[in-house]
């Protein structure tokens, strides 16, 4: 167990309050459009996410729901609704909030550890202990011996296990993935949503993750909502009630095949929600 | 075998080519019975620069001195007003079209008047390799803090980062390649604009001994002080770019 890394840090998942890790009241984002015009984007969105839950964002492409996890993260300010985060007023970014992007975003300049210990800079976290707790993100992750290499070194499985370390490193309360494996070949990818859920388990924390992939959706996932075309709202919330832990033979269960078919005819519109 | 004896070729061919470039010239020169006042061969400029090493050698530093100078000068004087207009909209609105307009200025141009006002010490020089770097260093520097993925830029702000941390660990390294290249295009302006200003008003430099050779019809000499010119510039280049390899180290 790596919770709690440092004094006064987040509280483990079970002494956790009934307030929400995440409450959205209808909210709803437009982009100003380039010729003037705007662009309804998301919304009207309701989203309550349980501290200490896994919850998978699917929809088709430009649906919103990167929009949706920008909001989330503090990176934008919704045009309408009530953002909360644990209680208090979501109106910007957070050190409570680690967050992996689609792309790694590893400074080529500096060390996989120095990447890895950014936060810690920038929060101005004790550096004994974000040093400690960084090498023991690396040796979770298997990157322990490319610590001191530069991120150009490293295969594209590698840089988002270190974006992932990254994002772990000020031990943050909720955990966001912008579709953090969309950039890898199938197989690591694969690889790397099994080896998230394991991670996801052993560190317990609250998770956000959005994709466009139904299995890796489901295989992280302890609800899976499904998104509408833009403007993006959330159409079903399909709670998936597969035993923990998941592993590369959870996807041949027949409970797990039902639950892809049933968001696939979702998405596809074969079904009414 | 093959392989070795086609990368041996590649290496040689550099200095091949120069070597048949430099032949050709002599035996022209020689052949064609052109006067040595006119287009002098390389043998006779390898004479004159032999015969007249030592003011070469100090001519040759007087020049140095001024680029190098002038160049570094520029530097100190274009980092911070480069910094200023990338980080304030207002600063980069009122001295954005000034620096603009000044560039537009041929410095050949301003290199009497510049002369005229810091009189014929080394400083008029100096000022004129100055106004010659400082534009594109500038430039450049302000381009590479702009520079920036947007990428970066959230995984900053997501930290929370202070606008002195997102300068200090994202801008400031994202902008090094660029700063680079803009003092390998300023290093070999800053020769340019050492020797002008000894065109116009000096007692000694390469620009000088270029100007009192040729009107004395020492030609061969003339060419030996572009010669050393050249190799001056190359150097000061490849410097640069030395420096530049130890610091940015990384591939983006």
């Amino acid at each position: 167990m790596i919770a709690a890394a440092y004094p006064g840090s987040a509280p483990p998942r079970s002494s956790a309050a009934v307030v929400a890790a995440i409450d959205l009241k209808g909210v709803t984002k437009t982009y100003a459009g380039r010729d003037g015009g705007s662009v309804h984007a998301l919304g009207p969105v309701d989203l309550r996410i349980e501290p200490g839950s896994f919850v998978s964002v699917v929809g088709p492409s430009g649906c919103g729901k990167s929009t949706l996890l920008r909001l989330v993260a503090g990176l934008e300010l919704p045009n309408e609704g009530v953002m909360q985060r644990y209680g208090t007023a979501l109106d910007g970014p957070s050190h409570e909030v680690g967050i992996v992007f689609q792309e790694h975003v590893l400074f080529p300049w500096i060390t996989v550890l120095e990447n890895v210990l950014l936060p810690a800079d920038v929060l101005a976290l004790p550096k004994a202990i974000s040093r400690e707790r960084a090498m023991r993100l690396l040796e979770m992750t298997g990157l322990k011996d490319f610590a001191h290499l530069r991120p150009q070194m490293l295969s594209g499985g590698m840089k988002q296990r270190a974006a992932f370390c990254r994002a772990m490193l000020s031990d943050p309360r909720l955990l966001l993935l912008d579709e953090p494996f969309g950039a890898l070949d199938a197989l690591t990818r694969e690889e790397l949503s099994l080896e998230l859920s394991r991670l996801w388990q052993e560190l317990g924390r609250t998770a956000l993750l959005i994709t466009h992939d139904i299995e890796e959706a489901i295989l992280l996932g302890d609800r899976v909502l499904i998104m509408s075309e833009r403007p993006g709202t959330i159409r079903t919330d399909i709670a998936v009630d597969l035993p923990r832990p998941r592993n590369a033979d959870t996807v041949k269960l027949p409970r797990f095949q039902e639950i892809k078919h049933q968001v696939r005819d979702i998405i596809f519109n074969r079904a009414q929600a | 075998m093959a392989a070795s004896s086609s990368r041996l070729i590649g290496r040689a061919a550099t200095p091949l080519i120069y070597l048949v470039l430099l032949a050709a010239w002599e035996l022209l020169a020689d052949t064609l019975k052109v006067p040595a006042w006119i287009l002098p061969a390389p043998s006779a400029i390898f004479q004159a620069a032999v015969k007249w090493a030592p003011e070469l050698i100090q001519d040759g530093w007087v020049t140095l001195r001024e680029t190098v100078g002038g160049f570094l000068l520029a530097i100190v004087l274009s980092l911070p007003l480069a910094i200023l207009i990338s980080l304030n909209p207002l600063a980069r609105k009122l001295l954005y079209p000034i620096l603009l307009g000044l560039q537009s200025v041929p410095k050949v141009a301003v290199a009497p008047l510049v002369i005229l006002w810091f009189g014929l010490s080394e400083w008029p020089k100096i000022v004129v390799v100055v106004l010659v770097c400082f534009f594109p260093i500038l430039v450049n520097m302000v381009a590479g803090l702009e520079a920036v993925p947007k990428t970066m830029l959230d995984l900053m702000r997501s930290l929370g980062a202070s606008p002195h941390m997102v300068f200090r660990r994202l801008r400031l390294p994202v902008a090094l390649p660029h700063f680079f290249t803009g003092c390998k295009v300023a290093v070999t302006f800053a020769v340019i604009g050492a020797v002008i200003s000894e065109f116009v008003a000096a007692q000694d430099g390469l620009g000088y001994l270029i100007l009192i050779s040729t009107a004395q019809s020492q030609t061969p000499l003339a060419f030996a002080a572009i010669a050393l010119l050249t190799l001056l510039s190359i150097a000061l280049f490849h410097g640069v770019e030395f420096i530049e390899r130890r610091v940015v180290d990384w591939t983006p």
